[in-house]
């Protein structure tokens, strides 16, 4: 179709107190590779309150440029605030791509952005490259409840957009860090232009649960578990692995543990370095959530369970008997 | 209170078989369902209007047989429902669904003569899993929306609403008319008794088509032509590892060769 002369892959920094949230960190390596394929530059947004801390993480991420945009509306997100600061930003700039991380907040703000701008937004990614030929990105993504993955192009309109998984692209830092140029850009939003107000914000965090998608080692529990009880034995494994406790849908369906822990198409998706599903069977939905974990450890009674297709180490055997002796042995190892 | 909810007919993605030798979808025999977070958003709509007092319309864009979908909203506590449908709207993407959409919820406050208060949403269809229809319609009609939300309850005029967030929660005000889309709610939605169920099996949809006069759309925002993202390609992923199964005589043996293969990886 037509030459566009929207040029540079964005990557959208989302902070979180003053720290860049780790998807952003991680969009920088596929960022790095379109930008390497379609010859452009890569640039890395980053939107807070005071974004001196989030901009020198991003520079150990070797952007070529980084545009800061700073302000009081910015400390919490608001789709107003940030849509606002986006839309000016790509209009003055017009950037030929913009990758989003695909958290709470990335999938509210994605949508209003591509349609503010009237252009295509593909959802949720988990694979990203460049098609030479037709000089688009493609975005592949699971629909279907993962049952079935489509690549999805954005042809005929600028910038392309999508939202991609957390846990999905590794974070890689460059030696030595990056000296990128800063831009500052200075975009007020007035006032009456936010039309929601966050009235309390509560951290489950606070509370001794770990974020899910920033936990290295995540042991989930299906429902194998048998009830809420016997997730203690989940929290004492967590807590010598120093990771976070998971669930599976049927868990959280059960009422055994809050939604914030669900993993899954429907729940948080997940990437961690170790992930171990307890007494989970392994619907697709559940995969498609922790697929891309750099290793699986499924236990599970019931050999035939699909979970063990996806695992790289399991265990058919009881898991009340499996997991505390993992407790155990771990504790050796690390005393 | 005047609540508009929209939802989709999809098929029960949980029922979904891949075909192991074409990889594709068997989708013969696959229930057609109310999507299950609208399922969620229409309960939160009723009950707001059990509460606050008012009407709830259900609108479902889709072909003639989402009208059975459209009657199940009728058989647990939605007053009146449209289904929209029209050729020209076929192979529409997000953005184009939502323009189509946001129309129509137009045409629907022309044809009752009743501006809307809130339009809910399930977060997302299990079909397409894009999360995008429901903040793209605030988007084409210029309205305030919060996702992901869990509760919602009406304070000074203005609407209070529980939104999932990744480290815990929040509760943002947001001035009506809004939009809201509904994850997954403490509550089941609630089911429909015989007597609900029939008087629902009884009732005429109404349709709103492209033809029809209160449905103001330009053509080049429609169907193919109206979505700016175009499906390459699909196929099925492939999930099998070869990993290594461990079947030792006891658990605790097991646990004990594992926590030795996962420390010598160096993964733990």
């Amino acid at each position: 179709m037509s030459e566009f002369t929207s040029k540079n892959i964005w990557v959208f920094i989302e902070t979180d107190e003053g720290k860049a949230k780790s998807v952003g960190l991680e969009l920088l390596n596929p960022g790095r590779m379109l930008a390497d394929k379609s010859g452009e530059k890569l640039v890395a947004v980053v939107l807070g309150k005071d974004n001196e801390e989030a901009v020198s993480q991003v520079q150990q991420f070797g952007p070529d440029e980084i545009i800061s945009v700073e302000g009081a509306e910015y400390e919490k997100y608001s789709f107003d605030a940030y849509t606002y600061a986006m839309t000016s930003l790509v209009e003055k700039y017009s950037p030929s791509a913009i990758l989003i991380g695909a958290t709470n907040n990335g999938r509210d703000f994605g949508p209003r952005l591509s349609c503010r701008l009237k252009t295509g937004l593909t959802a949720d990614c988990t694979s990203l490259d460049y098609d030479e030929e037709s000089k688009n990105v493609a975005w592949t993504r699971p629909a279907f409840g993962g049952n079935l993955m489509a690549v999805i192009m954005c042809p005929n309109t600028r910038p392309q957009i999508g939202t991609v998984r957390p846990g999905v692209f590794k974070k890689i830092p460059v030696n030595g860090g990056s000296k990128a140029a800063v831009i500052k850009e200075a975009i007020a939003v007035p006032a009456d232009k936010i039309r929601t107000r966050l009235i309390e914000s509560i951290r489950e965090a606070a509370a001794g649960v770990l974020n899910l998608e920033d936990a290295e080692i995540i042991v989930s529990g299906g429902r194998g578990m048998g009830g809420p009880e016997n997730f203690k034995i989940l929290e004492e494994l967590a807590k010598v692995l120093k990771g976070a406790v998971g669930a599976s849908r049927a868990a959280v369906d059960a009422g055994w543990i809050g939604h914030a822990h669900q993993v899954g198409q429907t729940g948080k998706t997940v990437g961690p370095k170790l992930y171990i599903a307890c007494g989970i069977s392994g619907a697709i939905q559940h995969l498609a959530g922790m697929s891309g974990s750099d290793c699986i450890v499924a236990i599970n009674k019931d050999p035939e369970a699909p979970i063990f297709k996806a695992a790289d180490y399991g265990i058919v055997g009881n898991l009340f008997e499996v997991v505390p002796a993992l407790t155990e042995e771990i504790k050796k190892l690390k005393a | 209170m005047n609540i508009l909810v929209c939802i989709k007919q999809v098929p029960d993605t949980t029922e979904i078989k891949i075909d192991p030798v074409k990889h594709t979808l068997i989708r013969e025999g696959v229930p057609s369902i109310v999507n299950p977070f609208d399922a969620c958003a229409l309960e939160l709509a009723v009950r707001l209007k059990e509460k606050e007092g008012g009407k709830v319309t259900v609108i479902s864009m889709g072909p003639a047989q989402a009208k059975n979908a459209l009657k199940e909203c009728l058989s647990v506590g939605a007053d009146q429902a449209f289904l929209v449908t029209d050729r020209a709207f076929g192979g529409s993407d997000t953005l184009a669904t939502s323009y189509i959409l946001s129309k129509a919820i137009k045409a629907v406050e022309a044809k009752t003569n009743e501006s809307i208060d809130v339009i809910f949403c399930g977060k997302q269809a299990i079909d397409g899993d894009t999360a995008q229809v429901g903040p793209e319609i605030a988007e084409h009609m210029d309205l305030p929306h919060v996702t992901l939300a869990t509760g919602v309850e009406m304070a000074e005029g203005k609407l209070r609403v529980q939104r999932d967030t990744d480290e815990g929660h929040d509760v943002v005000e947001v001035s009506l008319p809004a939009l809201v889309t509904v994850t997954k709610t403490p509550f089941d939605p609630r089911y429909p008794s015989i007597k609900s169920k029939m008087a629902a099996n009884r009732a005429v949809i109404a349709e709103i088509t492209n033809s029809d006069p209160d449905m103001k759309t330009e053509p080049e925002y429609l169907g193919l032509n109206g979505s700016p993202t175009k499906v390459k390609k699909t196929f099925t992923p492939d999930q099998s590892k070869n990993g290594v199964i461990l079947k030792e005589e006891t658990g605790t043996e097991a646990a004990v060769k594992l926590a030795a293969m996962l420390s010598d990886a160096k993964i733990i």
